[in-house]
């Protein structure tokens, strides 16, 4: 029960932290933010980490959790990449700007 | 060895917190970004910090080769016209990934409280053991966790699928009513949640079995039932609802395996995607449950505009642009489809060659995902600096000679600021209608997403360009290019 209650305490602290993390984004930053922390949200992964460590090689559960991770990798990889392309091409086009 | 881990973990989320800080801030956004990408890193590394992992490695390396493959190749392949699908099939394939990491559990608590059952089927309707036997496996909060990231990852999952198709054309992109829709989906939604609060006092044997995956069914059916009556241009809105929903789902699977990483950085998502959720609402002036059930768009208005749309030719558009000092473009979704966002920033040039000043009124729901507009004019080059948020433009809207509207409807339809009969009304739009002339880019005389006639193309100082947007502007283009 007290383990139950700390993961409670520790979701309701994360959830205040997330609204006052992002007060205010510009709209130029609406994608990245919106697929970089999409990538965030891979942290799934983990859980199927934890999902093939905890089943041996075979069983029904290991092979639900090689999906899980394919999947989440997938997530996470393509979602970092992607978010960096986008940056990057947001950082390029300053840089003329600030010699002009 | 377990208290490191769980430093490390501590460590990773506080990574994630300043990686998401960042993200949200032009100058430290890229920063940002590779920082969360480190606590990631360090949260996969601990999590291998296992005595078993040896004999796993191989697996465990072969499902991420697979998975970052795929990632990394899909990533690096897509072009920034194709963005708002490939985030919304990275957040179908996150959602369905945490549906995978509860069920992994479930079965291997099944399997546990079954050590002689060679498979599932195999089990008898009552289960093999009694309640007494398998309240330390099969604890109720548990299964009800599971549950929970079953329920919103597999939503996520089928919604974000759905939100796909819709989005590269293959599902039409309007939205889909039926009779009596609204009631199917709270009988879908119910009978869900009903599998969801029985499966936890009866979680063993064929009875938990079937009412586990009833859920998972019913998830994955209220995904697609859920997203089809919300019409293409509320897609901002519901990619940015299902990125919320994606993070949440992991925060679930963390509740399953007892983990806070997955807690603290699911919920961070979680949290982040609402914001944006919100902020595309108010760009909308309509409130969530407007977006998501009230169809909005499958319905034809009758509505009867005075005047006509006056057509123009690219020859006689190049004369009115050449003698304009104060340009505005407004890209919408046209723009995205025709991919003309190149040849549009060479239009921009060329104007400021000839001596104008040209900006681009950004309205926040332009296309059909948070910021598109601002991705593809980035690709394209254009300055940041004349990258221009709706409040800024509208007050200097009557300065401006010509505004050129690229595919845009809905955000600058004057009939959301003046017409109270309009479902749009109070919608805040651009202010193109201020301008002395209006260009209208389009490919025909229909009518928006939103299936509402807009009174913009009827107005006096409009003047309708049919045509494919890439095209007219490429003519345009040629035209300064020739004199």
């Amino acid at each position: 029960m007290h383990e139950l209650l700390l993961l409670l305490f520790i979701f309701t602290l994360a959830a205040f932290l997330g609204f006052e993390l992002i007060s205010k984004v510009p709209s130029q930053l609406h994608t990245p933010l919106m697929s970089g922390s999409n990538a965030i949200s891979g942290i799934t992964i983990v859980g199927a980490i934890v999902a093939m460590l905890e089943n041996p090689v075979g069983s029904i559960a290991f092979w639900v959790g090689f999906a899980a991770m394919v999947l989440a990798a997938i997530n996470v990889v393509g979602g970092y990449i992607v978010t960096d392309r986008m940056l990057g091409m947001f950082k390029k086009k300053d840089k003329p700007a600030a010699k002009a | 060895m377990e208290a490191i881990i769980n430093l490390a973990y501590i460590a990773a989320a506080i990574l994630f917190i300043f990686g998401i800080k960042m993200l949200g801030k032009a100058d430290t956004a890229k920063r940002g970004n590779l920082i969360s990408a480190w606590g990631m890193g360090l949260a996969i590394v601990v999590t291998c910090i296992n005595p078993d992992f040896g004999n796993k490695f191989l697996w465990i390396a072969l499902a991420f080769i697979i998975g970052g493959g795929i990632g990394a190749f899909s990533a690096k392949k897509v072009a920034m016209t194709g963005m708002p699908e490939m985030v919304a099939l990275f957040n179908g394939v996150g959602g369905l990934s945490s549906v995978l990491v509860g069920w992994a559990e479930y079965v291997r608590v099944f399997s546990a409280a079954h050590p002689d059952a060679p498979d599932l089927a195999a089990v008898s309707p009552e289960g093999t053991l009694t309640t007494a036997d398998l309240a330390p496996h099969f604890s109720a909060f548990t299964m009800s966790v599971i549950f929970l990231a079953v329920f919103i990852g597999a939503v996520t999952f089928t919604g974000s699928i759905y939100a796909w198709g819709k989005l590269s054309g293959k599902l039409g992109g309007s939205a889909k009513t039926f009779p009596g829709q609204k009631a199917f989906n709270a009988l879908l939604l119910l009978l869900t949640v009903g599998c969801g609060v029985l499966f936890p006092i009866f979680p063993d044997g064929q009875t938990g079995l079937l009412l586990l995956s009833l859920a998972t069914l019913g998830s994955l059916l209220l995904g697609i039932f859920g997203v089809m009556p919300i019409g293409g241009g509320d897609m901002p809105v519901v990619i940015s609802l299902l990125n919320s929903l994606s993070g949440l789902a992991a925060a679930a699977a963390g509740f399953v395996i007892v983990n806070n990483v997955l807690i603290v950085a699911g919920c961070l998502v979680g949290c982040s995607g609402l914001i944006l959720t919100v902020i595309m609402c108010k760009a909308m002036n309509r409130t969530l449950t407007n977006v998501l059930f009230s169809g909005f768009g499958s319905t034809q208005s009758n509505q009867q505009v005075e005047g006509e749309m006056k057509p123009m030719t690219v020859d006689d558009a190049y004369y009115v642009l050449e003698s304009a000092r104060n340009v505005v473009f407004v890209p919408g979704y046209g723009m995205a489809v025709a991919q003309a966002q190149h040849v549009v920033k060479e239009l921009a040039e060329l104007l400021e060659e000839n001596g104008a000043e040209v900006r681009f009124a950004i309205h926040p729901v332009a296309g059909r995902m948070p910021g598109h507009m601002n991705v593809l004019l980035a690709e394209a080059d254009v300055p940041y600096e004349q990258l221009c948020e709706m409040d800024q433009v509208n007050p200097t809207m009557e300065l401006v000679d010509v505004a050129i509207v690229i595919g845009a409807n809905d955000v600058v339809n004057p009939a959301a600021a003046d017409d109270p009969s309009s479902p749009i009304y109070g919608m805040p739009i651009i202010n193109v209608h201020q301008a002395r002339t209006v260009f209208a880019l389009k490919r025909g005389k229909g009518a928006g997403f939103s299936g509402l006639v807009n009174t913009l193309f009827f107005r006096d100082n409009t003047r309708m360009i049919y045509g494919d947007a890439k095209a007219t502007i490429a003519g345009l283009v040629s035209q300064f290019k020739d004199k």
